[in-house]
Order: C-alpha cells, then structure tokens, then sequence
C-alpha cells in the first residue's frame, strides 16, 4: 500500500502508456515517454510558482500583523488566478528607445534555466526527469546562464536604472556563484558522485548530511548563498526598489514582468529543492511517501526565504560583497578540508576533529571580521 | 555580539506570524463589509433633520442660521407660506447638497431648535453627482427614535434641555 502510494506518479506514467502503446509505434512510446514527463514539469514549474507567490503574501501579511490576499475563493486561493488574468490583459508597454529584441528576448529566455533546472532534481524514489551523471554540475552550468538573460533585459531596456540593477545582479552572482559551488563539493567528495540520485541514495535512513559537523556548516553555506544567487531578500539588491526603482525589471509590464517573476519564484523552488537533495537527504525520510517528504522539506526551507523576506532590511552593496568574499568563501574552503578528514579518519575521531576545525575557523573568521572603529582623533593644535 | 540582533529580527517575526492566530493584537485587520468596529458617540458624517411624531412636524423653523453659518453653502432653506402669504414656523424646501458638504458640523452646533444633527451613515455611494447627492426634505427626515440610537447621550441631553425649556 505505502509502496503503490510511494510510486503513484511512475504508475500514473505507466498506464498512460500502456493505453497508447496498442496504438502506436515503439519510437513514438519513447517520444510520448520523455513528452509525459516534459509537459508535467512545465505545469509544474508555474503552477507551484502561482501558489507560492500567495502563500509567501498570506506570510508575509502574518508577520505583519494583518491577514494575506482572502477574498478570492476560500483562503484566497483564486488569488494567483485572477492575478495571471489581470497581468494577461495588462498593456506591454516598450520604451522607445529600448532595443526591442534584447528587450523582448531578456524575459522570455530568463525562464528556461529555471525550467531545464527541474530536470535534474529527484522529487521521489525513482522519480527524476533523468538522472544524468553529472546532475548536479548541469545545475549550477545552467542556472549561472539566468544571469545572462537578467543582465540582456536590464540592457535592452536602455534605462540607467536597469542597467544598474543588471550589472549589481552580475557582481552578485560572480561573487556568490564561488562559495556556493565549494558549499556543495563536500557533498560530492563524500559521496564520490555528480548524480543527484547517488547523493540522495548516499543518505539512506536518516544518515542526512546536515547531521554531521561539516554537512551542517555546508547545509548553511549553501542555503545562504542560495538565497543570494535567486536574488532573494535580504541579496535582493539587483532590484532594490529604494535605490533603484525596480533595477533590471524597471521597464517591464504585464506579461513579461510575470514571466521575471515567475523565473524568480521557480529558481527560489529548485534552488532550496537542490538543498533539500544534496544535505536534507531528498526524499529519503521514514513512514510517509518519498514526494512528500521531498516536498515537506522544500517548502520548509521556502518558507525561511520567506521568513529572512519578512525580517531583514537589505544588504548594502559592499555589505553584500564583504559577506561573500571574506566570509562565506574562507569557510567554504575550511569546511572541504574538514569533510576530507572527515572521509579519511574513523569514527570518533572524524567528527570530533571536522567539528574542532569548524568551530576555530568560524572564530578566527568572526574575529578576523570583526568591525574596528578607529579611535577618535582628537586635534590638539589645530584651533590654537 | 555580532549576529545576535539577525536572531532577535528572526524571533520577532515568527513571534508576530505565530500570534496572529491566537491574539487579536497581532492581527489587528478589521474586515470591513463583514466586520465593522463601533463607532464612537460623536462620530459624524453628514446633517439629518429631526422629527418629533411625523416627518411632516420637523423641529426646524426655517430659521436659517444654519444656512448662514455653513462654510460650504451647502444648505439652501425656502420657508413656508400659509394662503395669506404669511410666513410659516416650517421650511417649504430643505436641501442639501452632501457632495458640497464638509462635514464640520457647525449647523448642528449653531442651530437653536434641536433639530439639525450629524448622522453617522457613511455608505452613500451613488451613480450620480447632482441628483442623488442632493437630499431634499424628506430624505434628510429623521425620526428623534432614530437620533437617540445613533448617539444616545446626546439625545438624553437634548431631552432634559427641551422639557425644561417646556416648563
């Protein structure tokens, strides 16, 4: 029963094709095959975009202190409905003097990361698109081009403001893309695998990463870098509405400012669906189904971007890049040379020795770090 | 320490998004067509006439101070003539032009006679500006049950001056 409940949607595949198969021939099953899987993740990718829009609304409204969209349909959720109609039927507004191809092309090829980047992910026990053997490096090869298309619309847009807010989202990615690969490597040197299938099968039985000392530093380091590389609050500076309007989206109406922001929504899924799969352990999980815990936790880390969105104000620019770069990177480093010992050493001593190292460098880096204000000179003879 | 005040933003947050389903401090939305909070004794919107027994017995007299003292001349009175033509103690036309009105309320505060008071209805909407804003007599009747609902310390007041003035 928990095994037919596990395997619900391979099964749902399964006599799809078993209905047409009598029909058509066996080149055509392969096509319809890979089409099954294609068309769902392409539903897929908007409809849990539309739905995470309300639910971070109805959060953010609870932080502060007021009820989220209620109106439409029970809870409001026809509220991501009415607001597809409404950004449908808005007018597409394009500057005079914008470049109307790099203008048009920016949004419409800013999705297509966030969509190829489904494929890689294991949603349940055998439940991937396909499981290439270099998963998780086609991650990262892909979603870094996002960039790319933000920094084409901000361009195209011929607007100052726009192209401020593309070049920030340039540094930021540049500098947070470094540590976030390093966050990961631990993951892969323990493993020994670029298949996300064989990290997720690495952590059979609740033998999660994030339990062990350099899983949790990596756990850690990876999920902010995270929230920086989908820009996020609070590394949401790349449209920094009190410096720079709305930055790369600044000219952008109805339908194509959805589309920014549906790429937004769905690089903020894959990327904590990511973390779930290389330190939450994926799917692996006790009792219910494989999907549902898979989602239980994705949801769970959406829902700390959405608590950091309703807590801090944003960074600075140099705050931002300090924070990358003497911070995050230094420790990225630290945690591979602790997860090599930790390969390398027994039992005991292992953990004991990464958590040592860890918890000195996370000082030495706090203190190292740490803001000196220069002492108040006070100017003895200047006045005299 | 540094980080700390990053913690102590993190737990005001979740303390406000947990709260907000238990307290009603936390959740301080009233919804409106649904819910509405009571409105306090001197709350005031737009000028009502008050009637003793029939709507056709007004306390006005057509005395028009109120006409006189009102900022945005909103109020226009034509007293009342008997056959003879002799002036009358009861206005013929009493108009008021809400979309004029300002809603300051010296009408009610000038008038000798007791019988001009603010309401506090406040859902007048309407699809047209210069008819269905425009409240003739009989629109602005309102019975002195009525005004000792809406504010009933006032009308007790008004009450006890107008029997001693019987007296």
């Amino acid at each position: 029963m928990l095994n037919t409940i596990d395997q619900i949607f391979i099964k749902a595949k399964q006599i799809i094709l078993d209905i047409l198969s009598p029909f058509l021939p066996e080149w055509m099953m392969i096509l319809i095959s890979i089409f099954i899987v294609i068309v769902t993740l392409c539903v897929f990718g908007p409809v849990v975009m539309m739905y995470l829009t309300l639910l971070e609304r109805k959060f953010i409204g609870r932080m502060q202190n007021r009820y989220g969209p209620n109106r439409c349909g029970i809870f409001g959720l026809l509220q991501p409905l009415s607001d597809g109609i409404k950004m449908f039927t808005k007018e597409d507004i394009v500057p005079q003097k914008a470049d109307p191809f790099a203008h048009f092309l920016g949004p419409i090829t800013v999705i297509i990361p966030s969509l190829l980047v489904f494929s890689v992910i294991p949603f349940g026990r055998n439940m991937i698109p396909s499981d290439l053997s270099i998963g998780i490096l086609f991650f990262f090869a892909v979603a870094s081009t996002s960039t790319l298309w933000i920094f084409t619309a901000a361009w195209g847009s011929r607007n100052k403001f726009s192209l401020l807010g593309g070049m920030r989202a340039v540094a930021q990615m540049v500098s947070y893309e470094i540590p976030m690969l390093l966050s990961i490597v631990p993951a892969l040197l323990v493993v020994g695998s670029f298949s996300t299938v064989a990290i997720v099968n690495a952590q059979e039985g609740l033998q999660w990463f994030v339990f062990t000392p350099w899983g949790l530093v990596g756990f850690i380091l990876f999920f902010l870098t995270g929230v920086a590389e989908v820009n996020r609050c609070p590394f949401d500076l790349p449209e920094g509405e009190s410096e720079i309007i709305a930055g790369f989206h600044t000219e952008y109406s109805g339908m194509k400012f959805a589309l920014f922001y549906m790429a937004e929504y769905m690089n903020a899924f894959s990327v904590s669906a990511l973390v779930t799969t290389v330190y939450l352990g994926g799917w692996q999980g006790p009792i219910l189904p494989s999907w549902l815990w898979f989602f239980a936790k994705t949801f769970v880390l959406i829902s700390i971007m959405m608590w950091f969105r309703g807590t801090f104000p944003r960074m600075r620019v140099d705050q931002l890049m300090g924070f990358a770069w003497r911070g995050l990177l230094p420790l990225a480093f630290i945690n591979l040379l602790a997860a090599a010992l930790w390969v390398h050493l027994s039992f005991p001593l292992n953990d004991i020795l990464s958590f040592c190292i860890l918890t000195v460098s996370v000082l030495m880096i706090y203190v190292a770090n740490r803001k000196v204000a220069p002492k108040k000179r006070i100017y003895k003879y200047a006045y005299e | 320490m540094y980080g700390l005040g990053v913690l102590k933003g993190l737990w005001v947050t979740i303390k406000n998004f947990t709260l907000s389903y238990f307290t009603r401090k936390r959740l301080t939305t009233v919804q409106y067509p649904e819910e509405r909070i009571t409105l306090s004794e001197h709350a005031r919107t737009f000028p009502i006439l008050v009637y003793d027994e029939s709507p056709d017995k007004l306390r006005c007299v057509a005395c028009e101070i109120c006409a006189k003292e009102c900022p945005p001349k909103c109020i226009s009175i034509v007293r009342a003539q008997d056959e003879a033509g002799k002036p009358l103690k009861q206005p013929k036309f009493f108009d008021i032009d809400y979309s004029v009105c300002m809603n300051c309320g010296i009408c009610e505060e000038v008038c000798p006679f007791d019988s001009i008071y603010m309401d506090r209805q406040f859902e007048l909407s309407a699809y047209e500006r210069s008819e269905e804003f425009l409240y003739t007599k009989d629109r602005l009747a309102k019975s002195a049950e009525y005004f000792s609902k809406i504010r009933p310390e006032t009308a007790k007041k008004v009450e006890e001056k107008r029997k001693a003035k019987e007296k």
